[in-house]
């Protein structure tokens, strides 16, 4: 463990830890992982990677105009207060059987409220065209949903944005499919 | 020249007395000395006006607050304070210093992520009749995960002694947790800064019993 540099305590699967490691990425940060079994839940995640962004150099992770700044956030509390928290494996554990129709129903709730924002704030990524944190808040929530058998063909601009982000460098390394805690049946 | 019109016109919020999401925007809003007008949606009426199609053009997600502001329409409540806090002079919402800034953006978080999402009235309607078991869980749950961090950060108030977006999250999630009979003696210190926090004017002239759309049985 290199003196100083940042420690993730995450799992390979958990969109949350997925989030900070695309950032670290994007960010060129070098860090060392903990893997924990046991999911993080909870969007505490934007606060660390806004705290990345503010202390390392490199691209921006939210853009400089604050109404395009308070759409990327509105994005990502979307996605980190109205998806995920309903979808992760503390809830669907306390749900039970009915988990896979409760997980369904929120991931479409709030994709269907995300896909015409997105209409609207998207360029090349989901505000504008560049990546900012709602990009990678995105793509591990879109993780989620296929894991959840979500149909995300419903939601085109989403889907078209996913494929786009999927193809980059960041977004691939930090992959679930690619972690030092990747099970061998699940690696890429 | 329509931009600087819109930039003129008042902010509008659309919520409800009794939301916490709205509350704390009323709070942003009062701490910066911002005037605004309100649209209450009644989330029970009719059943529930944040579901006609006019809201949702306004919120896709159908949940309040949403904000009309300086020619833009922005939802979720973090997102709203900090454009606020980032857009108008006045105290700081967020400390200048990265580290306490991001505490002051992990309290929140844990709040707005972790605790209201699993009790907000979309949610315990799903849950049906054991609504008040979930709800207690959900709110203690993240309580007692809050305690010791508070514990560690807050001064005066939550992070240190400003007041932040970390107290604007903690004391509307403190009146649901009261809400729904949960004991919040058994965290001292979340006890001890809401009841500092309620002293103050901004979090009082915000609060559910003093708004436009109280019911007179619940009015202060």
């Amino acid at each position: 463990v290199q003196a100083g540099s940042p420690i993730l305590h995450g799992y390979f699967r958990s969109s949350c830890s997925w989030r900070v490691r695309i950032a670290f990425a994007l960010k060129g940060v070098e860090y060392d992982q903990l893997p924990v079994n046991l999911i993080k839940d909870g969007g505490q995640q934007l606060a660390v990677i806004q705290y990345i962004d503010e202390t390392r150099p490199g691209p921006r992770l939210l853009p400089a105009d604050p109404k395009t700044r308070a759409q990327v956030r509105m994005i990502s509390d979307l996605i980190a207060s109205g998806i995920q928290p309903l979808q992760n494996l503390y809830v669907i554990q306390k749900i039970g059987a009915e988990k896979m129709q409760w997980s369904q129903h929120f991931i479409d709730r709030g994709f269907q409220a995300l896909e015409p924002i997105l209409k609207q704030t998207a360029g090349k990524y989901c505000v504008g065209d560049e990546i900012s944190m709602a990009d990678i808040c995105l793509v591990p929530q879109v993780y989620n949903a296929e894991r959840f058998k979500v149909d995300v063909g419903k939601y085109p601009t989403i889907k078209r944005l996913n494929e786009a982000l999927l193809e980059i460098e960041a977004f691939q390394v930090s992959h679930p499919s690619r972690q030092p805690d990747t099970p061998d049946d699940l690696r890429a």
